[in-house]
Formats: C-alpha cells, structure tokens, sequence
C-alpha cells in the first residue's frame, strides 16, 4: 500500500499542500479530484520525488520513499502533456527506461514492441515521435509507463488535452490495460467529476492543498461531506440555495416559501444551505425562470437560469434549445436536496442520493 | 509562366553564385600570378593572358621574400580547436545550469548571469587586452600556445552560452523529469535525453567559436612576440613595401579552406533538417 502521510508543501507563503494524507491500495485506481491548482499535480510529483514536501512522510509497502531521489523511485508517470523523448523512435522511447534499469536492449525491445502492440502502436515502431497525432504520441507515453510495470503509477489528467472522442476511447483502452497490472498502486488524477466515478475505486476529493474527503465514488458523490466538497463533485455546478426553516415550513431566500416536504419536516428551525443538482431540476413547472446560456455537449443540454436573483443551472437529458432570455417555469425536487448545517456540513442527504 | 519563373529562378541563383564565388576565383587567379600579371589589369585565363607562377604558394613555405606558415597554421589549428572544444563544453554546462537552476545572488538572477557572458563580447576587446596581457604575465604563459588557448576560452565561451541558453530553454523541463523518472540521475539525463535533443545548437555555437577564433588577429597578435605566432599574423608577416598580392592571396586561400570546409559539412547538416523541428 502507498501511504502518504500529513504532506505539506508551501512555496511563496502559498500552500500547496497542506497536511495531505492518502492511503492506496494496489490493483485499484485512486482518484485525486479537484478543481485546477487543488494540488493534484504537486502531490503526484511530491510521490514521483520531483518536488520535496516540507514535511510528511510518503511510503510504499512500509519502505519510507521521503527522501529519495527521483531516479531511485519505482514510479512511472503520464503527464498532461505529451512528454516522449524527441530523438528516439516510438520503439526505443518505450523501451528506454527498461534499458536504463539495465536490461539486455534485445528484451527490452522485445518487450517495448509488445506493449506498443497493446497500445494499437505496432505500425509505428521506427516513426519519431514528433511524426504521430497527439493521441499516437500519449499513448507511447503511457506505453513507456506501462511496460516499467512500476509498483506506482502516477497519472496526471493524461487525456485532458486530447479531443472527446479520443479521450473515450483511451480511457476504456487504460482502465483495460490496467487490469493486467493488478499488484499496481495507480493515483489518477482529474479536474472532470464524471471521470472519477467512472475509473476509480476510491476518490479522494481536494481543494485547495486539502484533501476534502476520500472514500467510494458513488459515497462521495452520494454524500459529499461539506459543501465545498459538493461544489468539486459536481458538473454542471451543484445549485446552492439558502434557506431557513421556520415552525411554519421552508423559505428559500431568493425563492420564497416552498413544500417543506420530507427535508423541512426533517430539521429543527435554523439556516441552512440547500445542495440541489442540476438534474433535480426540471422544466415545466410553476418557478418562473429566464434563460440566461444554454450549453448542448453531446445528448446533453445545461441551461443556466435566473429565478429572480437567484441563479440555478439545469441539466436534461436530450437536446433542448431553449432561447437566449426566454421565460421558463421550472419544478425544484426539493426532497433530494442535499441539505447543509451552518459551518458547512452535510447533516441531511437528499431522498436518492448514494 | 512556369517556365518564367524557372528561368528567372536560375538567373538569380547564377547572379548569387556568381557573387559568392568571383572573389575565390579572384584569389585563386592572383595567387598564381607575379608582379607584373597583378599590375597589367584584370586577367582571367592562365598562360593566355598572363604567365602563372608558383611563387605566392613558394612564398608560404618560406620562399623568396615569404615566411613559413607551416608552424603558424598548426598553431591555429591547435589555438581554434583547442579553444572552440573547451568553450563548447564549459558554455554547455553552464547554458544547462542557466535554464535549468534559478541563480540568486542579491539582485542578480539568471538572465543577469547569461548577460554578464554575453557582455564579453560586447566590450571592445583593446578593453580585454591589458587584463589579458597581465594576467598571462603573471601566469607565465605569454606568447605561449596554452596562454592563448586559455584567452580564447574565455573569448568563445560567451558565445556558446549565448547560443546554448536558447536551445536548452526550448526543451521542456518536463524531458529532464522523465528521464528522472525512467531511471536516469542528472549527469545520464543531460548526456543521454538532452544532449541529443540540442545537437543543432551545439553545430552553431561550435561553428561560431571556430570561425570566431580562426578569424582572430587581436588577441594573436597582442599576446604573442616571436614564439608562438598564429596564421592571421604570420600573414601580415608577408606584407612588406610592396604589397605582395600573389603571396597575400595564397594565404587568403590556405585561410579560409578550414571554414569553407566546416560550411560544407554544416550546410549538408542543415539541409538534412538537424535545425529545425527537432524539438517539438
């Protein structure tokens, strides 16, 4: 297991890293999400040893790592960018760190050839890298980091400057052949939510050089324990509205009195902040709203609203073309709204949420 | 239309050659000449227009009225070659060190660092001249091949430094972390992944230092007495009362025949496509 314990790293009075602690297991993928600059990357490079936290401990099967350079670390590493050694060939940049750790250069090209094969890069053995599409050259970068078989394996949102349809498919091809290398420690890291619950078996949720929470996907999505947490796991952003209880029911402040339904009933009189999702809101119901942007990805439609002063953003499932300052009347399904204390806590889960 | 622009194309470059290559065959006629095949006008065609006359090579190998140059060439070569590898390989260093550190010493950061090299060049080198000339004093190595090796260190390592900061700043730091990562410490990485990735650059920076310190008279000539005496100044040597143009143009040829052949060599580089995207 790699464990990394209490890391704290501040340059410039800035934390980068304050007090991180994460626990991964071999076999499964460990998710590090975030927004930019939560402090994805500078762990993934404290572990990989190219940045020295100021404090902490970073082991690995019980064997302290802290202070070890970064050539004497067993980690391989998939950057943003698509890093390859510009004078080698696609064959010889996959197997150049097997070279390195001195093996026959024979085997090495044996094995790098292979792994290119796995990759769909058999073809392309004696190109350089510079003549290859930028999926073609990421995928000898993490062919490189594959065939090291490195107990950690650092990822670093590999795919992010890659086109969506790209990134699908070599997404499925990863998590494909990861299974193969199932004694690997894999810290994914990613700024998309959908990506975490779709490749992690644990996702640790950070912000600002904190780690928010960490547990399941499907826990943490389901019940993210502050509302800072629930605004990273959620895209489209998750709707925030204050609200009061009152002996005689529920006031949203910029919305007025609504249905207290099972949440009003649930909790003492007091503020709160309610977390309500963009797919709990829908259209065609009695809240007039204007539309202020509509964003259609895929099959998907993401219309931001203005109720009054209060700004909501709804998701449908379909393509809708809803226009530029028309009026829409929309229903809140209030009873899954994740609902917040006062300090930011999560104290009640919406009806369908984990 | 086509056939225009073919034709004008092969007129501009016989024009261009033409340029380049009248005054070597210039050279090349007035170094086979004697006083009076110099004196007579322009004259192009050996034997019909004018007499040729080995005397102006015969004058380089201590001839008639000549010196020897044999010596003088050797001792460039070993000035130049000596000078441009050591240059090459410190101003490397310390171009890696510049891109790659951040240098801080009160006010002064890297880009000051890289400027005080550069500033080297900037100075008029009678600047140079009386440190140079005490310094080897001191040192024992006036009029010494070593003493001059030394100064055209430090004459060329600016320039390597100058060239080399730019071509290591184009290859992302990123690289140097993979190759950490794939196993290999700092020296491996810099002879093994970033050497290799700025090889085009070394090409230029080593072509500056030779021809830089193949073409010096300044310093040759300040630094040396009777000794140890380099081609530029051995050439002057053939100057007397009268001008001895046959002679002058021999040497002018012998000269510049290293850096033609160094251009030949780095153009059939360039042409290969070593400059340019060989970093992506």
């Amino acid at each position: 297991m790699l464990v990394l314990r209490d890391l704290s790293l501040t340059e410039g009075g800035v934390p980068h890293l304050a007090a991180v602690s994460v626990e991964a297991e071999p076999g499964r993928m460990t998710t590090l999400l975030g927004r930019t600059g939560a402090g994805k990357t500078t762990l993934l490079r404290a572990v990989a040893g190219l940045v020295q936290p100021q404090s902490g401990q970073i082991s690995l099967a019980g064997n302290d790592w802290s202070r070890l350079p970064p050539w004497r670390r067993p980690v391989a590493m998939v950057t943003q960018q698509f890093i390859n050694y510009p004078h080698l060939s696609v064959l010889d940049n996959v197997a150049f760190p097997l070279i390195r750790r001195g093996e026959p250069r024979e085997a090495a090209r044996e094995a790098a050839a292979a792994m290119l094969g796995r990759v769909g890069l058999a073809q392309m053995t004696g190109r350089r890298p510079a003549a290859l599409s930028g999926g073609q050259q990421q995928r000898v970068a993490i062919a490189r980091a594959l065939v090291k078989r490195a107990p950690v394996l650092l990822l670093d949102e590999p795919f992010v400057n890659l086109d969506y349809k790209l990134r699908e498919g070599l997404r499925e091809e990863l998590a494909e052949l990861l299974r193969s290398q199932s004694d690997t420690v894999v810290l994914y890291a990613t700024t998309d939510p959908r990506e975490a619950l779709q490749m992690g078996d644990c996702t640790v949720l950070m912000a600002e050089g904190r780690v928010l929470q960490a547990g399941p996907p499907r826990a943490v999505f389901g019940a993210p324990a502050t509302l800072e947490a629930a605004r990273v796991v959620n895209d489209p952003p998750i709707n925030l509205l204050a609200a009061e209880i009152t002996q005689s029911g529920l006031v949203l402040d910029h919305l007025g009195p609504q249905s207290p339904g099972a949440t009003g009933r649930a909790l003492p009189p007091g503020r709160y902040t309610l977390g309500l999702r963009a797919e709990d809101i829908r259209s065609g119901g009695p809240l007039p709203a204007r539309v202020a942007l509509t964003e259609v990805s895929g099959s998907e439609t993401v219309t931001h609203l203005m109720a009054g002063a209060q700004p909501l953003v709804m998701l449908e499932r379909a393509v809708t073309d809803h226009r530029l300052g028309s009026e829409l009347g929309l229903m809140l399904d209030l009873g899954k709204a994740l609902v917040f204390g006062a300090d930011g806590a999560l104290i009640l889960k919406g009806a369908s949420h984990g | 239309m086509r056939t225009l622009y073919l034709a004008l194309k092969y007129l501009a470059v016989t024009l261009w050659s033409g340029f380049v290559i009248f005054p070597f065959l210039w050279m090349l006629t007035t170094s086979f000449k004697t006083a009076n095949g110099v004196t007579g006008g322009a004259t192009w065609l050996p034997w019909l227009q004018y007499q040729p006359s080995l005397g102006g090579w015969q004058s380089l190998f201590g001839g008639a009225g000549g010196v020897n140059i044999v010596r003088p060439y050797l001792n460039s070569l070993v000035v130049t070659l000596s000078g441009s590898a050591i240059a090459l390989i410190l101003g490397t260093l310390a171009a890696y060190g510049l891109s790659r550190f951040s240098f801080r010493a009160g006010p002064i950061r890297n880009g000051d660092i890289t400027f005080f090299f550069i500033s080297q060049r900037i100075m008029p080198p009678i600047v140079l001249a009386i440190p140079f000339f005490l310094m080897l004093r001191w040192l024992g190595l006036l009029d010494s091949l070593p003493g001059l090796i030394l100064i055209y260190v430090a004459l060329l390592m600016p320039i390597a430094v100058w060239v080399m900061v730019d071509f290591f700043n184009t290859i992302p730091r990123g690289l140097d972390e993979m190759a950490w990562m794939d196993g290999c410490p700092p020296v491996t990485t810099f002879l093994r992944v970033i050497l290799p990735n700025v090889m085009p650059g070394l090409v230029v920076a080593g072509m500056f230092c030779l021809i830089f310190g193949w073409n010096d008279f300044f310093f040759a000539f300040t630094l040396t007495f009777t000794k140890t005496q380099l081609l530029p100044v051995s050439i002057v040597a053939l100057n007397s009362s009268v001008t001895p143009w046959w002679a002058l143009s021999a040497a002018a040829i012998v000269s510049v025949a290293p850096l033609a052949v160094l251009a030949f060599v780095v153009e059939r580089f360039l042409s290969r496509g070593g400059l340019a995207g060989a970093v992506r």
